[in-house]
């Protein structure tokens, strides 16, 4: 397959071999530009960010040691090497990095200046999250903080401006890339055994550290109509295929507590890539999306050929990796409900940013005149599949709204789960954290002060 | 004076954009091979069969080797030769190497790798320090012992007692740029090593054992690391002699790479340790007499272990003037990774036991954590006469102390007293989140504790262009070595910054090289660099002088211009004159520390030219519903001496602190119960990110010098500050505390879960 996509703004051709060679391979030993790095090989640290620009124009930071080359028809790509503009002149960040510091050993800096370049571009501030999937273990991170503060007072550079031609699609009957949900589906109902990838942040690990194959292979995001979001007054209808970065601002105004739930899902890196349909597809019962979205009374609607049926989301986990998806099907979106004002979610781990669950619990009570009249309660990281609490939600309807409940109540979640211990948390632990979320939440809604992130020095 | 300049890194245009070489990134010929190992999926036993067929078949593999094809030493120890390159009947961690494998890319030999079968009978494992100490699994005889004075008898005569226990974690490195090597043959047998390595010497050793040639065979050169922290000082080994044997058998260039996940379960990481404590103090917290038995696990291999454990005994008394000593320690051997060095070498273990002793005293007696530090503090360098006898537990008398001074200005700069009292305020009035604040000191002792290894020489030589190349011992690790030794260089022969550039780091050029560790690159390479230099000056101010007929000591060097009375010259000139007149524009530099003689058996003698100080306050929040915390500020005080380069210098401040907090929060190493470690990418072992820095974070440098006659007055800046990473750990404590009234007996690290059962265990009378 010959495919062609702008590289540092040239026209560059690859002819990928299979669907699974990587952006970075691509970039280190075919176009000798060496400047971005293989740190983990897995989109944890950041250090082979390179600036993705696809049809909206708007550039993104993405990992690419887990970016398929076919993922990048219609898009341009700008490494490190391609910030200095036409003469040589460096970005702002980039100066900014020499003049406050900001590199010490210097391997992970070609990928924080990437990922500050394309923030700069877009008039991002929020440097913290920005950076939050850049690794950096020499500087402690405060001079780059600094670098970019300065830089972002400096005026973005005109050649960072651009927009990616629209060619067509190339594609082969192993490596497909349908441009649209009815060709996706008749193609998967042919080759019901092939891999769907999305963003491939999941199954890029599987080509990067299990070595496998995956024979054939739909890059199912080139689907336009899977990329879209629908309001539909009551719900948002949410195409499988749209990335974590754009359904966080549909659900900005429906819920803030979710919005600050994805805002750790993964990193800027992940979630540019990321997809809601990949992340409730592939099962994990560590996922942020499904408890989240099981707990708002999410639907999914699945698709084989020209056939759909819809499931409910807490429906359509069965066991440890087993979904409720037939061969050849796929889930094509999901419904949403958007009245979603008590929700509030919890996520624990080891590291705040960029770093999964070890429990996230995610709570949605209805009261009416001081009594509890509907609970949902969905945890991850508690059982093989992201769940209810079921026991916890009948200790708590019909109860009254009050602390005393919630403490009884939480006695019941010990029936309703029985969590594993791994290297993220013991099970005691997690039984106990989980139970407190829900004290948590009758604090939450109370209004006292419970989120460390709030606390200021 | 440029010397004293914030210049930014050598590298930094290179840095930012993406010029920098890496070993991985060296254009490398045609025809170069990559290796990969296959590993142990065994923590202990006896190598039954291995069928590596499916391996050799595998398209694109040239080569595979076991320990049986190795034509010479089977061995990448750094100490004490029980190292094979690849396991030799036997294999004593989950991760150990037991072939490898030589083919076209990278990915496949990776993908080979994996094919092999091997039978291994497995053996009963040792895998923690209650194992080993059962099985009496250590390395030396016993424990190795300090003692001051009469710790026994003032113990049964101390006012108050108390005992207790931490169990600290180990760290990955997590350098960014993984293990790498590149190996090319040349003429004679020779062979060329690019190794990303912190100690170049040792990876010439290491290849020249394995190929039984002479050391002046193998050539190392190290242009830059992608961090290395200790990592990166005896890790290489394998890589490079996996390289290097390749090579020979193939003739071809061969490089290889760890994936980070062979990275995490290969290479040894920092010493996990228990430190069980025995104190007697009085009322006011003064410790009368104290007993502490380090437990480290040292793993499978001796590697770096005895230095590393002795160190953390030479800091276990931090800044304390300690009367009554006694400081056990065992060296366990498990079958786990060979722990090895890693940024402060020991000390952060040593230190971390007597500032939690300080936490604990401080606690129950209900004073000031601070204020017990302060009362047992070494007198300071300045009162006279001496208050109290400062002898360190290893009869080392402490000359230099500034950290009474140091403490005051810090505690006042950050307003320590007022924000204590708002913490608590706080606390009273938030039933879920808790404040807590901290202080602590450091007090680092600079000197390789193995005292030859304190020497390094230099290689000046300077151009008819009056460029300037300089060359050392030290290796480039993002520390900023280059920068501060090119400016050592402009200072002492009066050029200009511009025309200086310091080369990478090549054993043909300057051989012998300590590594570059101990925080000892600028204090060793900077010395010898001016002795260089001073040679060249001395030449060139003779010849100017009989050129112009002036005396030597008239004429000046500054800045690039060249001047006596009546006289004007550049450097340029200078140079071309020189030349002209065949004076030798190339000299070399030596230098080894004075005045230090250390016998580590009994523990006795002047380990350490001198301490680097410093000081730090840290305020963090908990969450008592789930544990989790975050850092709200941090204030650092820190000493360098008359600093060679304050950017440089606040930088391995910053990165130090940030670095040791990981180490006591979220940094968690998991081995399940048949030794596999279970964390062994980004995925699951949490370095720091930026949000985890602190949201305020004041570094300031003590302004002093060293009483001591090193590089213009400076002090060493690796490692000291990755202490202050303490008081985070302490200020978590603290914060914890305040959930309760028992002691919180919080164990590193202290994940969220940790601080969890540390609020229960700090509510345990309450009901």
């Amino acid at each position: 397959m010959n495919m062609s996509f702008l590289l540092n703004g040239k026209s560059v051709s690859a002819a990928p071999k299979t669907g699974s060679e990587t952006l970075l391979d691509y970039l280190r030993l075919e176009a000798d530009l060496c400047g971005t790095k293989e740190g983990c090989n897995e989109g944890d640290c950041g250090a082979c960010t390179v600036i993705v620009t696809g049809q909206d124009g708007v550039p993104r930071p993405m990992n690419a040691c887990i970016l398929f080359l076919p993922q990048l028809q219609g898009c341009t790509v700008r490494t490190v090497e391609g910030l200095p503009g036409p003469d040589g002149t460096l970005h702002p960040v980039q100066e900014a990095m020499i003049t406050h510091h900001g590199a010490q050993c210097g391997f992970c800096t070609p990928g924080f200046v990437t990922t500050m370049a394309a923030a700069h571009t877009t008039g991002e501030t929020d440097f913290d999250a920005a950076l939050a999937g850049n690794l950096c273990r020499c500087t402690g991170y405060a001079p780059i903080i600094r670098a970019a503060q300065a830089a972002a007072h400096v005026p973005a550079p005109s050649w960072m401006a651009e927009r990616p031609e629209a060619p067509a699609l190339q594609s082969r009957d192993d490596i497909f890339c349908p441009p649209s949900s009815d060709e996706l589906a008749q193609w998967y109902a042919r080759n019901p055994e092939a891999t769907l990838i999305a963003g491939g942040t999941d199954v890029g690990l599987w080509v990067t550290k299990k070595m496998k194959d995956l024979g054939p292979v739909a890059f199912v995001s080139h689907a336009e109509d899977l990329r879209q979001i629908h309001d539909e007054k009551d719900i948002l209808r949410i195409g499988a295929a749209v990335t974590i970065t754009n359904l966080m601002q549909a659900i900005r105004p429906i819920s803030a507590s979710l919005h600050q739930l994805f805002s750790r899902y993964g990193s800027p890196q992940v979630r540019n890539a990321a997809t809601i349909g990949g992340n409730i597809a592939n099962g994990s019962p560590i996922g942020d999306g499904s408890p989240a979205l099981i707990a708002m009374g999410a639907r999914l609607v699945l698709r084989r050929a020209d056939e759909r049926r819809k499931v409910d989301l807490e429906d359509f986990f069965i066991a440890y990796q087993q979904q409720d998806r037939q061969p050849g099907e796929f889930v094509e979106s999901i419904e949403l409900p958007k009245a979603q004002d008590r929700l509030r979610c919890y996520k624990l781990s080891k590291r705040f940013d960029q770093d999964i669950s070890a429990v996230c619990g995610c709570f949605n009570l209805e009261q009416e005149d001081g009594v509890i009249t509907q609970a949902l309660i969905a945890f991850g990281g508690m059982a093989a599949t992201p769940a209810r609490a079921r026991k916890t939600e009948a200790a708590l309807c019909g109860k009254p709204w009050s602390l005393e409940t919630f403490h009884q109540a939480k006695s019941a979640m010990a029936e309703d789960f029985t969590p594993l211990s791994d290297m993220r948390a013991s099970a005691g632990y997690r039984a106990k954290a989980a139970g407190n979320m829900l004290i948590r939440y009758f604090h939450d809604l109370q209004e006292t002060p419970v989120n460390i992130r709030e606390v200021h020095p | 004076m440029s010397s004293a300049a914030s210049l930014p890194h050598d590298a930094a245009r290179q840095h930012v954009s993406g010029s920098a070489r890496y070993v991985d990134d060296i254009p490398t010929p045609q025809g170069t091979l990559h290796l990969a190992f296959g590993l142990s999926s065994c923590a202990a036993g006896q190598i039954k069969s291995v069928d590596l067929g499916a391996v050799r078949a595998c398209p694109g593999v040239h080569l595979v080797l076991e320990a049986k094809d190795l034509p010479h030493a089977n061995d990448v120890s750094p100490s004490a030769h029980d190292e094979p390159l690849l396991a030799d009947g036997q294999v004593h961690y989950a991760g150990q190497p037991i072939f490898l494998v030589v083919a076209e890319s990278h990915h496949l030999a990776r993908r080979a790798a994996r094919l092999a079968m091997i039978e291994i009978k497995a053996e009963p494992a040792i895998l923690t320090i209650e194992q080993a100490l059962a099985a009496e699994s250590r390395f030396e005889d016993g424990p190795r012992i300090y003692t001051k004075d009469t710790p026994q008898s003032a113990m049964d005569d101390a006012i108050h007692r108390l005992q207790g226990q931490i169990n600290l974690g180990g760290q990955e490195h997590f350098y960014l740029e993984g293990q790498a090597a590149l190996a090319l043959a040349g003429d004679h047998g020779d062979v060329v090593i690019h190794s990303s390595t912190q100690h170049p010497t040792e990876i010439q050793h290491k290849v020249a054992e394995a190929l039984n040639i002479a050391l002046h065979a193998v050539r190392v050169e190290v242009r830059r690391m992608g961090g290395g922290f200790g990592g990166k000082e005896s890790q290489g080994n394998a890589l490079a002699v996996a390289c290097a044997l390749a090579a020979s058998f193939t003739g071809r260039p061969c490089k290889m790479r760890y994936d980070r996940d062979d990275d995490f379960i290969i290479t040894g990481k920092r010493h996990d340790c228990r430190i069980d404590y025995d104190v007697g103090f009085d009322d006011s917290g003064r410790i009368q007499a104290l007993e502490f038995t380090h437990y480290f696990r040292c793993g499978w291999a001796l590697d770096l272990s005895l230095p590393v454990a002795d160190r953390a005994m030479l800091h276990a008394d931090n800044a304390y003037d300690l009367p009554h000593v006694k400081i056990n320690s065992h060296r366990l051997k498990t079958n786990t990774q060979s722990a090895t060095a890693f940024r402060g070498f020991g000390g952060p273990q040593g230190m971390v036991g007597i500032e939690r002793v300080m936490d604990h005293i401080a606690h129950s007696l209900s004073c000031d954590p601070a204020e017990v530090r302060r009362r047992n503090y070494y007198p300071e360098m300045t009162s006279k006469p001496a208050a109290r006898p400062s002898i360190t537990p290893y009869q080392m008398e402490v000359t230099d102390f500034i950290l009474g001074d140091m403490t005051e200005s810090l505690l006042q700069r950050c307003d320590y007293h007022a924000r204590k009292t708002e913490v608590a305020r706080w606390n009273a009035r938030n039933a879920l989140l808790k404040r807590g604040i901290a202080f602590s000191p450091v007090k680092f002792g600079i000197s390789f504790t193995l005292t030859h290894l304190n020497q390094a020489g230099a290689l000046v030589q300077i151009y008819t262009d009056g460029s300037v190349l300089i060359n050392h011992g030290g290796t480039e690790m993002g520390q900023g070595l280059f920068q501060k030794l090119t400016q050592v260089a402009a200072r002492s022969l009066g050029a200009q910054q511009a025309v200086i550039r310091a080369s990478a780091t090549d054993t043909s050029k300057v051989p012998n090289t300590s590594a570059t560790a101990a925080s000892s690159g600028a204090d060793l390479n900077g010395m010898a660099v001016q002795a260089a230099c001073d040679t060249l000056i001395s030449r060139l101010k003779d010849h100017v002088a009989a050129q112009h007929g002036r005396k030597p000591e008239e004429i000046s060097f500054e800045e690039g211009q060249v001047t006596a009375p009546g006289l004007s010259l550049t450097w340029q000139e200078v140079i071309a004159s020189a030349y002209e007149a065949r004076i030798s524009l190339s000299a070399t530099g030596f230098y080894k520390t004075p005045e230090i003689a250390w016998d580590r058996i009994k523990g006795a003698g002047r380990p350490f030219l001198y301490f680097a100080y410093g000081a730090a306050v840290t305020e963090v929040v908990i969450d008592t519903l789930t544990g989790e915390n975050r850092i709200l500020r941090c204030d650092i005080l820190h000493d360098c001496g008359a600093s060679l380069n304050p950017a440089l210098d606040i930088g391995q401040i910053e990165g130090g602190f940030v670095q040791g907090a990981g180490w006591l929060t979220t940094e968690e190493l998991v081995w399940d119960a048949s030794g596999q470690l279970k964390t062994h990418a980004p995925s699951t072992y949490k370095i720091p990110a930026c949000s985890d820095r602190p949201e305020v974070f004041n570094v300031d440098l003590w302004s002093g010098q060293n009483t001591q006659k090193t590089i213009y007055r400076s002090k060493a800046v690796g490692e000291p500050p990755f202490m202050h990473g303490i008081s985070a750990f302490l200020a978590l404590s603290n914060a914890v505390a305040a959930c309760g009234p028992e002691y919180p007996d919080l164990q590193a690290p202290a994940t969220s879960e940790e601080v969890f059962n540390a609020i229960g265990r700090a509510r345990a009378s309450t009901p």
